[in-house]
């Protein structure tokens, strides 16, 4: 065993198909990066399905896009940074083998997580009590169709409130719009719900000593696993909600 | 049999040794395991059953077009069947079976490693393939899926059948195996027995690595894609919806971006095979290492580049169409490395007709029609005359079932000693090969007449062409040779399994740490000590091993079992 790995007491525990706990580490990170890999691949076809249409429709997903209420999505994009610093601290702080500190961490993170998934339920109601949710219901740039009253947009603060734009474009195209947003952003809050679930996994398997967790690479693959969820926002937040005509 | 023989100065362990097999006999044992090995069995059985069910189906159509105006099946149950016949077989068969049967129980033992990277979701794989495997049969049960195994869209957007299903199963055992590419990436880089450098790994891993590439490439799009024709249909959507401007032909594009590599997927590990085989049964060592080994990895990349050759005749401009088809002749050079090399490493050696290696003259006869056809099919010209035609259905299956199934089938032999510890009869094994040769030409070699006459796949009828039907009952007569080809395999194989003579370590006298190494069967560990590897990989010797073979020739590998 090397040294660094005896450093937390009795070391970390090594599984029977690895000769020491630096290929049993390596290995485990080797892995969860393959792992990204194919969930690039995932959110590639996607985003390449988004480019396409962008490109073929611009008129139209401009118009749509700017229904989209940037200022929540900036909110957004800000939580989820900041969810990442703390990601990072956790790991940081489980290297160094302060338990205390990394809890705190991977606390912060979690919150940031729901308060992610809180304000995408303002944006998500916004849009279904605008007729925005892509199924039969569908209603864009309809003049017979009045502006109706949202609760989800209503209850927001005034600095968050956008200006109202005209629906604007061909209201076909624009459902094909909102089906991938809806789509997109579906499949990354499902990716957030599934690293809340890590991250609490991840906390109670701290907090009772498992045997489980006797290193810091659990931390570093959900931080890993947490990084990606968040860089996928940071795609799609310019791409849907800000880059202009 | 407690006794101990003397043999070439070693002593033969008694076979009451505990080994993987006998470890533990409880269900839940093999149910719970995290054995590689024992994994590689349970894919065994499970591949074997769902090609059972595609091999029924394929028999209903064979059967069906024995007669030009249909017999058998409706025009909406014949559309179910062939959607079957191709769900089952490229999805739960040709897609998992060499990586997941054989790939598992002998990666981690080739590399000198105690078990996969990660044991645990190796069996969780397992369990999502059985679950994908259980979603799609019950999708069948149903009510069917009558859209192909390609799913095309709008056909499959707006069709009432079971298709979401089918998708979801699809989309499962697809997850299983990227998970399953995943271990193979992640042991094959970081389990390596001290010594075991890049090339001195077995061309077996080499192939399996550029498959594991593929996988954790490919697959992913082609989840997200029939993902996306699950929310069209299950939410309302409508991302390829032409009637809201979306774009058919861009599914076809991400289908095909997956489905092409998948024949890499499916192809790469038979190569694997096929150079383990080839060179173990000519006593000589492989020629052009190397170039095989690249060959494997160029093929990887080169196939995610040629999936527009699918699409000559859909709405891809004719400069994307010229593209697509210098890429895919390229794509042939690997190939055809690979066919030199293994001819030229039987060229002087010592080579010995043997079960595996009859499998795998087979497969080299038959991959290489299946090869050159494919550039008759990434020729425009050409291409534009058959596309859609009996042509390609021959084409693919030349590959598909004369290549993957032909080089699992002569894995399956190879390894049987070593999975098992028994030998089979070599009689009938060799028999069931000359058996699947003979039946699978007569089968397809007619579809490709009847394709370039302009026979269309997937008719269930051809009332307009009545002079095709000599060439659907050599096909159907063919497929029932076939049939029985495969069935034989299923017998006398358990039947070894179970009463089979003993097999010791190295049957063959095969080079390579599972035979050098490990017992047979091995154990749970694989090893008894720690692996250090110092020799290259495949020091045959063929004046040397030839005496072998004398020896051997009277002893058991001619009459080992026997049924």
């Amino acid at each position: 065993m090397s040294d660094h790995a005896i450093k937390g007491g009795d070391g970390p525990e090594v599984y029977f198909q690895y000769e020491d706990v630096d290929q049993q580490q390596e290995t485990y990170v080797v892995g969860m990066w393959s792992f990204l890999v194919t969930e690039v691949m995932f959110f590639g076809a996607l985003f390449l399905i988004y480019t396409l249409y962008r490109w073929k429709f611009h008129g139209t997903f401009f118009g749509a896009h700017e229904q989209l209420n940037w200022k929540m999505g900036g909110i957004n994009t800000m939580v989820l940074l900041f969810s990442s610093v703390m990601v990072a601290f956790a790991v940081h702080f489980a290297q160094k083998g302060q338990t205390g500190k990394q809890l705190m961490c991977l606390f912060v993170t979690l919150l940031c997580a729901f308060g992610f998934l809180v304000i995408k339920t303002f944006e998500y109601g916004a849009k279904i009590d605008h007729k925005l949710y892509p199924n039969h219901s569908f209603t864009y740039a309809d003049p017979n169709h009045h502006e109706s009253k949202s609760f989800w947009d209503d209850a927001l603060p005034e600095p968050l409130k956008i200006e109202k734009h005209e629906q604007e474009g061909n209201p076909k195209n624009a459902k094909l719009f909102y089906s991938i947003y809806f789509t997109m952003t579906g499949l990354h809050g499902l990716h957030v719900i599934i690293g809340i679930i890590a991250i609490t996994s991840l906390m109670v398997l701290i907090k009772i000593k498992s045997p489980l967790i006797t290193d810091y690479i659990p931390t570093e693959l959900v931080g890993l696993y947490w990084h990606f969820v968040d860089l996928v926002w940071i795609f799609l937040y310019p791409l849907f909600y800000l880059i202009p005509r | 049999m407690s006794s101990t023989v003397i043999e070439q100065g070693t002593v033969e362990k008694p076979h009451s040794e505990k080994n993987y097999l006998n470890a533990d006999h409880t269900l839940k044992s093999w149910l719970l395991t995290v054995d590689h090995k024992r994994i590689g069995i349970l894919y065994l059985i499970s591949v074997t059953f769902f090609f059972f069910i595609g091999a029924i189906a394929a028999a209903m159509i064979r059967y069906e077009l024995t007669s030009p105006k249909g017999i058998l099946l409706s025009s909406e149950v014949y559309n179910k069947t062939f959607s079957a016949h191709g769900i089952y077989m490229v999805f739960q068969f040709l897609v998992v079976a060499i990586p997941a049967v054989l790939g598992n129980f002998l990666i981690p033992i080739m590399i000198g490693a105690r078990d996969m990277a990660f044991p645990r979701l190796n069996l969780l794989s397992w369990y999502m393939f059985i679950t994908g495997g259980t979603l799609i049969s019950l999708a069948f049960m149903l009510g069917g899926v009558d859209a192909g195994w390609t799913f095309y869209v709008p056909l499959s957007t707006v069709s009432e059948n079971q298709i979401s299903l089918c998708l979801v199963g699809i989309f499962i055992t697809g997850f299983s195996s990227i998970f399953t590419g995943v271990n193979f990436i992640a042991t094959i880089h970081k389990m390596r027995a001290p010594g075991m450098s890049w090339y001195r790994l077995p061309l077996f891993i080499w192939s399996h690595y550029a498959t594991a590439i593929v996988v954790i490439l490919g697959t992913p799009v082609v989840a997200i894609t029939l993902f996306l024709v699950v929310v069209e249909r299950g939410f309302g959507f409508g991302i390829f919806s032409p009637e809201l401007g979306g774009d058919p032909v861009l599914f076809q594009h991400l289908f095909w971006f997956y489905s092409h590599p998948a024949v890499y997927i499916m192809i790469l590990p038979a190569f694997g095979i096929i150079s383990e085989i080839i060179t173990c049964f000519s006593r000589r060592p492989i020629f052009g290492y190397r170039f095989i080994a690249y060959s494997s990895m160029a093929i990887a990349f080169l196939g995610f580049a040629v999936w527009g050759h699918h699409m000559f005749i859909s709405s891809q401009s004719a400069f994307q169409g010229i593209v697509f088809s210098i890429i895919t002749w390229i794509l042939a050079i690997p190939s055809a490395i690979k066919m030199f090399n293994w001819a030229t490493t039987m060229y002087k050696g010592s080579v010995h007709f043997s079960t595996p290696m009859l499998y795998a003259l087979g497969f080299m006869g038959l991959f290489l029609i299946g090869g050159l056809t494919g550039l008759h099919l990434a020729s425009l010209d050409t291409d534009i005359h058959v596309t859609g035609t009996y042509f390609i259905v021959a084409h693919f299956h030349y590959v598909m079932v004369g290549g993957t199934i032909l080089g699992y089938l002569g894995g399956i032999h190879f390894w049987f000693p070593k999975m098992f510890g028994r030998t089979y009869s070599e009689v009938w094994g060799r028999l069931s090969a000359m058996i699947v040769f003979v039946g699978f030409n007569l089968t397809f070699f007619p579809q490709f007449m009847v394709g370039y006459l302009g026979m269309p796949r997937r008719y269930h009828y051809y009332y307009f062409a009545p002079e095709w039907q000599i060439y659907h009952v050599l096909s159907t007569a063919g497929s029932t040779v076939l049939g029985l080809g495969f069935l034989m395999p299923g017998i006398y194989l358990t039947y070894a399994i179970f009463k089979g003579k003993k097999a010791g370590a190295n049957p063959w006298g095969a080079k390579g740490l599972e035979w050098e190494k490990t017992a047979s069967p091995p154990i749970t560990e694989n090893f008894e000590e720690p692996v250090i590897v110092t020799g290259a990989v495949y020091d045959y010797n063929p004046e040397e091993d030839s005496k072998l073979y004398e020896r051997e020739e009277t002893g058991s590998m001619i009459d080992g079992g026997g049924l």
